[in-house]
């Protein structure tokens, strides 16, 4: 088993997935004679050559469909964003082509491709490069959002999601593309729509995706120390949910935390705690508290930013005030 | 900016409530739709709710006196904002308060007070002297006991009634923890054998009718009359039912309730556990209604009329007390709005104080089933060690066969007589 | 200021495009009326359905503009693919859909092209390479030129038509596809149908420069303009541009300018405050299918007769197409969450394929 970082957990899935099937091409910008403005691509131009590791000009709205267009007559693109922040740009091609086309022909165009790049805030970029758009796509029938947490999780998903023959959004973490983990040296796909139990205790559930699986993951090892063990449901996927994986938990320890990167209304958090209290409700013995961001555009100074951002202290407080222990 | 909490046109007939129970103490803080008050209609119970956000100050009006719509009987204001000029101005009836059902008075109190930054106390004009807060506790939250969605469908499934246990929760708060300590000291109740069905949520559920229910329809209508009907009797035992009266009356006039009023709620709960004879038949299927308006048979001088009780299993048996008698009342004097004779899901006879031991009554289509109740009387009984004399009361329920058949009316009356024979289990 | 059929010029740098051979094919020439009198009359009956509440939502009708779509596909192999606007079922029945298929779809029901999902702007026939009729405008583009690339990609010799109208130049995602194909040469025949109007906008009040097809110049792009009423000189333009798609991998933009005899679509007037009856009575003159015919009736390659019994013919069929569409059941309701995703996914497999 090796310890790779995140970045090289998704070069690694790419290659593997370029090796496996000649449809698979990767556009975007910078991807290749650049290496990939985060190094997720570095190297790939060379075993691949410029067809199939393409450079775009800065034109997201147009390399978003020629993808859709690429992927209607059989190929399987995976279209990288320099971050989801850009990809705004391209909104409509997700929205309007590659979520709709399969309804819309009466299932003729199915599209097998993947926009992927990093997503939600990093350190100090302010308020137009640090958002977190998983509930905006999730809100979209048509599509798969995908949000690992951890390099083991990133390459498997990844895979997964090339591999899968509808549009899949991919959101990888900025602050997460230097963090190393175990992956496996032998080949392996994690299934979409899948959550994974990343910690396991019986007091409380942090239902978390993204990003912030590792902040949960942080909050419940400290919770040990004062004997409070949760569960940490990492989603993994927000679409499909696995809303099987979160009623399991929650009907075992009867509270729930939910945790996410992005805004408060309409998050994703919203739709977790409405698929609790759908389900879960004689379950529940106290009421659901969300961490989320502040609900403001992200400030600049440190200070600020720190407070607006959800973390591992925000996340214990939540845990206790549902466990009524403060 | 305080809120005025006026008494609201809570029906659209409704020209004076009377304020039954105050759902929040003075000092409470109150949101913007929170329950402030119940309030009695013409019609029924309903909630007042808060205008307005802030701290709930004063309470113009005592529990059970009764004001006409429009009368301002609260006041919602910061902790601090001077309210004086408000108080001084209740009894007024605020001037924008049209009858209207949905008109919310806003209108600035227009009663020639005091100017509204006066500092002075000043006596309430022509309201009535506020009264003092009452005591903090249970009347605090309404009655209502709080508790956890969990510890609610533990109790249930434990027998527990909730009310009797202390919560640890915020604000007192039953929670799962409460509910496991005070399950190890009380002996579990035997489980209730509710039977449980799935329903639409909606109002009522159209069930198709089969082959076999279109054939018994057919063969029993040419046998007996358009309404194929035969009747079921039995005799219930009512010690029970005189033991609980006496208890209640014991406590005071409050809590005075008539067999009548027992049957009713053992009816109404019986019936939301046997669907089929809360039923209607519409000829091409039969309507099972999810919720339970009983019809009560009243004479008057113009003849029978029968006002509705409804969602009858859903009150506490001092509302169906109150209620009944509310309706016989208005029945005799012909001032039931049609809305509440109209729309029963099941009907009750009563010619006990007539005398009568038993009688069968007519179903009133499309209803299903009508019970037909005689006098009590009192009977000699074999009992282990002896003779005893038991109070009896002999019921006959007809049944429509097209849509009821012997074992389904039959059940009916068993759950029914489980339910009089041990009246406690109506107000578990 | 309406625009005369003189005004329909080759510019400097473009290659002029007129209609100076025309064919005298006589079966060729039958086809090509074929397919456009089958445009105009199965569009009339949708007006009609439309009028019946047979035919819901938006309906745009391309009447007046059958020259361009007959003319262009005349051209294209099967294997050769095309995708288009929202104005969509002209070109449908032109590359071969079935009047059934399309009046059902049309109509909302389960034997339409798209089991009654698309309705009027959203057309697609795999079998055919017609990858559908797009309604946000300009969205569409982007995929063309993808479709350019994944043909490039798999070193194929097909060609990608991509159909817009000319208000479509306007917006970003023309610009950003066009670039990228100029870019990277890519084997896309852009054509711009110039019907003059989006929707109620004249393209004078809403293009800097009026002769489009000089936009082309921006992207180091072969461009080129011509007559749309005239399906001849369609076929020429066409021609050419395709050629060069497909020995080359050039792409090209093609104006075509022609005229909409319709409202924008079936909720909107068809003349008003926009553009006057005159300028259309002026138009209509220059209707495509009165033009083919003159044609024909001069080189004596069709006789009325031979109109007649045409024109008979194509009206049993779009009878049958309302029959057939009038019969067909509407989707189940499980339908309703069906085709929202597949549930496959890859195994590897050549991209020659």
């Amino acid at each position: 088993m090796a310890i790779i970082t995140y970045r090289e957990a998704l070069g690694q899935a790419l290659r593997e997935e370029m090796r496996r099937d000649d449809r698979v091409f990767l556009m975007g910008e910078e991807v290749a004679v650049y290496q990939g403005a985060y190094k997720v691509s570095k190297g790939l131009l060379e075993e691949f050559g410029e067809m199939r590791v393409v450079d775009t000009p800065i034109t997201e709205l147009g390399f978003a469909g020629v993808g859709v267009g690429a992927a209607m007559v059989g190929l399987r693109p995976v279209i990288e964003f320099m971050t989801w922040n850009f990809a705004v740009l391209a909104l409509d091609q997700v929205l309007n082509a590659a979520a709709k086309l399969l309804y819309m022909s009466g299932g003729q165009f199915n599209i097998p491709m993947v926009f992927r790049g990093p997503n939600g805030a990093a350190l100090q970029l302010s308020a137009q490069h640090s958002q977190a758009f998983e509930s905006w796509l999730a809100h979209i029938p048509g599509l798969k959002v995908v949000t690992p947490g951890t390099p083991y999780d990133a390459k498997g998903l990844l895979k997964a999601a090339i591999r899968d023959d509808n549009p899949v959004c991919f959101l990888e973490g900025e602050m997460l593309y230097n963090i190393k983990g175990e992956v496996p040296d032998e080949e392996y796909v994690i299934p979409l729509g899948k959550a994974d139990l990343k910690r396991e205790g019986e007091h409380c559930s942090i239902i978390t995706n993204g990003k912030m699986a590792l902040v949960a993951m942080q909050a419940a090892d400290q919770m040990k120390k004062d004997g409070i063990n949760v569960d940490v449901v990492d989603l993994r996927t927000v679409r499909p949910m696995d809303t099987e994986a979160i009623y399991a938990s929650v009907r075992k320890t009867n509270r729930a935390v939910v945790l996410e990167e992005g805004w408060e209304i309409c998050g994703i958090g919203t739709q977790v705690v409405d698929y609790i209290q759908r389900n879960c409700f004689d379950d529940l013995d106290a009421p659901i508290i969300r961490v989320h961001q502040a609900d403001v555009p992200m400030p600049y100074a440190k200070n600020l930013e720190r407070a607006a951002k959800p973390d591992v202290a925000k996340t214990i407080a939540a845990v206790r005030k549902v466990m009524y222990l403060d | 900016m305080a809120t005025k909490v006026f008494m609201e046109a809570l029906s659209p007939t409704m020209e004076e409530g009377r304020l039954v129970k105050w759902l929040k103490n003075e000092g409470d803080a109150v949101k913007n739709g929170d329950s402030l008050a119940e309030v009695e209609t013409d019609k029924a119970i309903m909630e007042l709710v808060a205008r307005g956000e802030g701290i709930l100050r004063k309470r113009l009006v005592a529990e059970n006196e009764t004001r006409p719509v429009g009368q301002l009987v609260g006041i919602i204001a910061a902790a601090d904002e001077n309210i004086d000029a408000l108080i001084a101005g209740a009894g007024a009836p605020a001037p924008a308060a049209a009858p209207a059902a949905s008109a919310v008075p806003t209108a600035p109190a227009a009663a020639p007070s005091a100017p509204a930054t006066t500092a002075t106390p000043v006596v309430a004009a022509a309201g009535p002297a506020p009264t003092s807060p009452a005591p903090q506790g249970d009347a605090g939250n309404g009655g209502h006991v709080r508790s956890s969605p969990l510890a609610r469908r533990l109790a249930s499934e434990r027998g527990l009634n909730l009310s009797g246990v202390q919560g640890s929760g915020p604000g007192g708060r039953i929670i799962k923890r409460d509910v496991e300590s005070a399950a190890t000291q009380t002996p579990a109740a035997a489980p209730t054998p509710a039977k449980v069905r799935v329903s639409s949520g909606a109002d009522f559920d159209d069930v198709p009718l089969t082959q076999i229910r279109k054939t018994i329809a057919k063969r029993l209508s040419e046998s007996i009359g358009p309404i194929p009907t035969f009747y079921l009797t039995a005799e219930f035992d009512l010690s029970r039912a005189t033991e609980m009266r006496a208890a209640m009356l014991e406590m005071g006039d409050a809590f005075k309730v008539s067999v009548n009023d027992i049957v009713i709620k053992a009816v109404a709960t019986a019936l939301s556990q046997h669907p089929e004879v809360n039923a209607h038949w519409l000829g091409d299927k039969i309507r099972l209604h999810n919720r339970v308006h009983i019809g009560v048979a009243v004479a008057t001088d113009d003849g029978l009329i029968v006002p509705v009780i409804t969602d009858a299993d859903q009150k506490r048996m001092s509302e169906i007390s109150a209620e009944t008698r509310s309706l016989a009342k208005r029945a005799r004097e012909r001032k039931l709005a049609p809305e509440e004779y109209t729309g029963a899901t099941f009907t009750i006879s009563n010619l006990g104080m007539f005398g009568i031991d038993h009688f069968t009554a007519i179903i009133n289509p499309p209803e299903v089933a009508i019970l037909a109740i005689g006098a009590s009387h009192d009977v000699v009984v074999s009992t282990k060690d002896g003779f005893a004399v038991k109070q009896h009361m002999s019921v006959t329920m007809s049944c429509d066969h097209r849509a009821v058949d012997g074992a389904v009316g039959a059940a009916f009356l068993q759950t029914l007589r489980r339910l009089i024979e041990n009246p406690l289990m109506l107000v578990f | 200021m309406a625009k005369k059929k003189s005004d329909v010029q080759s510019a400097p740098g473009a290659a002029a495009a007129q209609s100076e051979q025309k064919p005298s094919d006589a079966d060729l020439n039958r086809d090509l009326l074929h397919s456009m009198l089958l445009q105009r009359r199965f569009e009339e009956r949708c007006a009609e359905a439309y009028a019946l509440g047979k035919v819901g939502g938006f309906c745009h009708l391309y009447i007046g503009q059958e020259a361009v779509s007959t003319g262009a596909m005349s051209l294209l192999r099967p294997d050769d693919y095309i995708i288009t606007t929202y104005r969509d079922h002209g070109q449908a029945l032109a590359r071969g859909m079935k009047p059934r298929n399309v009046m059902a779809e049309l109509f909302g029901r389960i034997d339409g092209c798209a089991h009654g999902k698309g309705g009027s702007m959203h057309m697609f026939d795999k079998s055919l390479n017609f990858l559908g009729g797009h309604g946000i405008v300009g969205a569409h583009v982007p995929l063309g030129t993808g479709v350019g690339f994944a043909i490039k990609y798999r070193g194929g010799d097909q060609v990608c038509v991509c159909f817009m109208g000319e208000s479509v130049v306007n917006t970003g995602a023309f610009h950003e596809a066009l670039n990228m194909a100029g870019l990277w040469k890519l084997p896309v025949v852009y054509v711009i149908e110039n019907n003059r109007y989006g929707m109620g906008t004249a393209l004078e009040r809403a293009s800097a420069i009026h002769d489009i097809f000089e936009r082309g110049a921006a992207y180091n792009m072969p461009r080129a303009v011509c007559d749309g009423q005239d399906v001849f000189a369609v076929r020429t333009a066409m021609a050419e541009a395709i050629e060069r798609a497909r020995k080359d991998s050039v792409p090209t933009l093609l104006e075509i300018r022609t005229y909409r005899f319709m409202g924008h679509s079936m909720s909107d007037a068809v003349s008003g405050t926009y553009r006057s009856k005159a300028e259309l009575d002026e138009y209509i003159k220059r209707d495509p299918i009165v033009l083919l015919r003159q044609h024909m009736q001069e080189h004596g390659q069709i006789s009325d007769e031979d109109i007649q019994k045409m024109d008979e013919e194509i009206k049993a069929v779009v009878q049958d197409a309302w029959d057939f569409a009038d019969a067909s059941p509407e989707p189940p309701l499980e339908a309703l969450f069906e085709d929202v995703l597949v549930d496959t996914t890859s195994d590897a497999m050549p991209a020659g394929t």
